[in-house]
């Protein structure tokens, strides 16, 4: 019987980071140790990495202390990181006005206790705050409204 | 150039008026994110570092550098007041300090932490001053061998002082040093890991990866129980200590800033450290150590102290040998580079003016945070009722365009995506992410030195333990190896970390 879920879960995650990196970096050229290839360096870690991700693979299963990996809060993991990619996928396109406004609007639903009004006050106060921060006060040139948009 | 002069130099460049509006707006950004749970000094400045990037050089480091020593001073306030620790270094404050509150004595555990800091940071950044020029000198012999051997100590020591799992923290700086692999090979120009996407031919954008483990990581967690901050703010007066009190804080600030100046040195948690080892010693040292934990002044004086003292001793690895001591610094060593100085012992020669302006502006930022903590305390107190669901979007909104805007590439908000993910579920998993950032940053230095070392020794690897300053720094890398392991330190080191987690 496993005693620690999380420590066999992080170690699956290492070893899989690691044989990634190690196998991928075969293809560039390991070369020898005087000329090193481009391989060489993240060949040897990604070794490293998923030969110390096997040993707290190990640990989980035999010594591992148990803890809950507790609740997930699924909805707002995916409104956060949904927003985030919204805003790298609009913001050329439609600039940073309409961009700003649909990413803040979809975290501030990430919050249980949003309301849609609330959460649409707290964007357009967020749009306004970051235009006057960015483009106002720190003249960054980013196009406030971008080409889809324009006519 | 002796010390005098270089002083002068120093204070010529930080008293210039854009240098000392931005070391004001520094500071004061410090305070107001070591006040405001759920967002600390990283990713503040992670998010704000693209925005510097049209000052001037030395300004942007003063303002980054004072977010960092500025959060030191916020942190406290919510310690003590609402028993939040704002800073991981505060935790230990939150002990005796909400204690003091809770017993009505709010207004002399602020102006304890508030002149604590303050003298710990003055005198920290005199070990800066003093230390850091023959540091530098020493560093300037340094070849690709010492470095290297350097860099693996650097890594080693933040394992050893980290808390949690030694095998866990191992694993994050491996990891960070694979991601920090991506990219265009050195020298041979193969693009590496980059699936074919142009985009990453530079590498991963380390402001997204600082961003995302830090900055949105952190609000995925802060969701988990989305628990309402309900607090009760008593309004804080007698903001003075009486004679009593500043006696007995004298010594433990002393002892303090002697403690965090030295630890502040040390990669790794060295602030965290310090201000639980000032813990430590103050419960040991007091004819009264029964008042520990129930509102002893000495708990707020000593911490407090220690921990700013090590936040300015913390620039010096970095301003001398280009190593950051923790992930707050492997920002600063971004900021460096993406103004075009590599940081390292040739900083002072060739750009005394930053140099010596950037260490002097400690000294202006510390006044100006004394000033700005103990009369305005009570606005900071007000800050503290903003609620979190205005607060997170706002971190998110920021996030993404701070970032976007360093090198308008969509590529690099997708990053700050998939860090945060990653960053998140490892978290869950047991595992901290300073180790990850450390290892990222210093990954390219890395490879680069062992490469360069080994061409230059014809690939003998005898190099790195034939050259004797590189023996010596290996040989303490297995010293602090041989530390974290041992069993009867390793249990002390349990100990030290585990109050750490806030009440």
């Amino acid at each position: 019987m496993p005693r620690s879920h999380k420590d066999i879960l992080a170690g699956l995650v290492f070893v899989g980071f690691g044989m990634a990196f190690a196998v991928l970096a075969l293809g560039y050229g390991i070369g020898t140790t005087v000329r090193m290839g481009p391989g060489y360096f993240p060949f040897f870690l990604g070794g490293a990495l998923a030969l110390i991700g096997a040993l707290i693979v190990a640990r989980g299963v035999l010594a591992g202390e148990e803890g809950a990996i507790g609740d997930i809060p699924w909805r707002a993991v995916g409104l956060i990181l949904g927003a985030i990619v919204v805003f790298g996928l609009t913001v050329r396109g439609l600039g940073l006005i309409p961009s700003t406004f649909a990413t803040a609007l979809m975290s501030a639903f990430a919050s249980r206790r949003a309301g849609v009004l609330s959460a649409v006050a707290v964007a357009i106060g967020l749009t306004v705050l970051c235009v006057l921060i960015f483009v106002i006060a720190l003249s960054l040139r980013l196009p406030l409204v971008g080409n889809w948009i324009r006519f | 150039m002796d010390l005098i002069s270089s002083l002068a130099l120093g204070f010529a460049t930080a008293l210039t008026p854009e240098n000392l509006f931005y070391c004001f707006v520094g500071v004061l950004l410090g305070t107001l994110v070591g006040v405001l749970p759920g967002i600390g000094p990283t990713a503040t400045i992670a998010m704000l570092l693209p925005v510097t990037f049209n000052f001037e050089p030395v300004t942007a480091l003063i303002m980054l550098a004072g977010i960092y020593y500025g959060a030191q001073y916020g942190g406290s306030t919510t310690a003590i007041l609402i028993n939040l620790p704002g800073e991981s270094s505060s935790a230990v404050t939150a002990i005796d300090g909400h204690e003091m509150a809770r017993g009505g004595r709010a207004g002399a555990a602020l102006a304890t932490a508030a002149l604590g800091s303050f003298f710990g940071g003055i005198v920290g950044t005199f070990v800066v001053v003093l230390f850091a020029p023959a540091l530098a000198s020493v560093a300037l012999g340094f070849g690709s061998a010492e470095f290297f051997s350097l860099v693996v100590l650097g890594l080693i020591a933040s394992i050893a002082l980290a808390r949690g799992s030694m095998l866990n923290a191992l694993a994050m700086i491996v990891l960070g040093l694979l991601f920090g692999t991506v990219g265009q090979d050195i020298y041979t120009g193969t693009p590496r890991f980059t699936f074919g996407a142009r985009e990453l031919f530079s590498g991963i954008n380390f402001v997204s990866v600082a961003v995302g483990i830090f900055g949105i990581a952190e609000i995925l967690r802060n969701l988990e129980g989305d628990a309402t901050r309900s607090v009760a703010i008593k309004t804080v007066k007698n903001l003075w200590l009486t004679r009593m009190d500043a006696r007995s804080i004298v010594a433990p600030v002393l002892r303090g800033t002697a403690l965090g100046a030295t630890l502040g040195v040390l990669p790794g948690a060295g602030h965290v450290l310090a201000s639980f080892g000032s813990y430590s010693v103050e419960k040991r040292v007091s004819k009264r150590p029964d008042t520990f934990g129930h509102g002893a002044i000495e708990g707020v004086a000593g911490p407090e102290s220690a921990n700013n003292a090590a936040a300015q001793t913390s620039f010096i690895p970095l301003l001398t040998l280009g190593l950051p001591a923790h992930p707050v610094m492997a920002l600063m060593l971004g900021a460096f580079i993406i103004h075009g100085i590599i940081p390292g012992p040739n900083v002072i020669k060739d750009e005394p003016a930053l140099f010596w302006g950037l260490i002097v502006s400690f000294w202006i930022g510390n006044v100006i945070l004394i000033m700005l903590n103990l009369p305005l305390i009570r606005i900071w107190v007000k800050l503290l009722t903003v609620p979190y669901n205005i607060l997170f979007p706002a971190i998110v909104a920021f996030a993404c365009i701070g970032t976007y805007s360093l090198n308008q590439n969509p590529f690099d908000v997708f990053a700050i995506a998939f860090f945060a993910l990653l960053g998140y579920i490892l978290v869950k998993l047991g595992c901290e992410p300073a180790p990850l950032l450390l290892g990222f940053v210093l990954g390219p230095l890395l490879e680069q030195h062992l490469r360069r070392a080994l061409i230059i020794s014809q690939g003998d690897p005898s190099v790195f333990v034939t050259r004797p300053i590189s023996l010596v720094l290996l040989i303490a890398a297995v010293g602090a190896l041989l530390i974290a392991v041992l069993p009867s330190i390793r249990k002390q080191r349990e100990v030290v970390f585990q109050e750490e987690d806030p009440v």
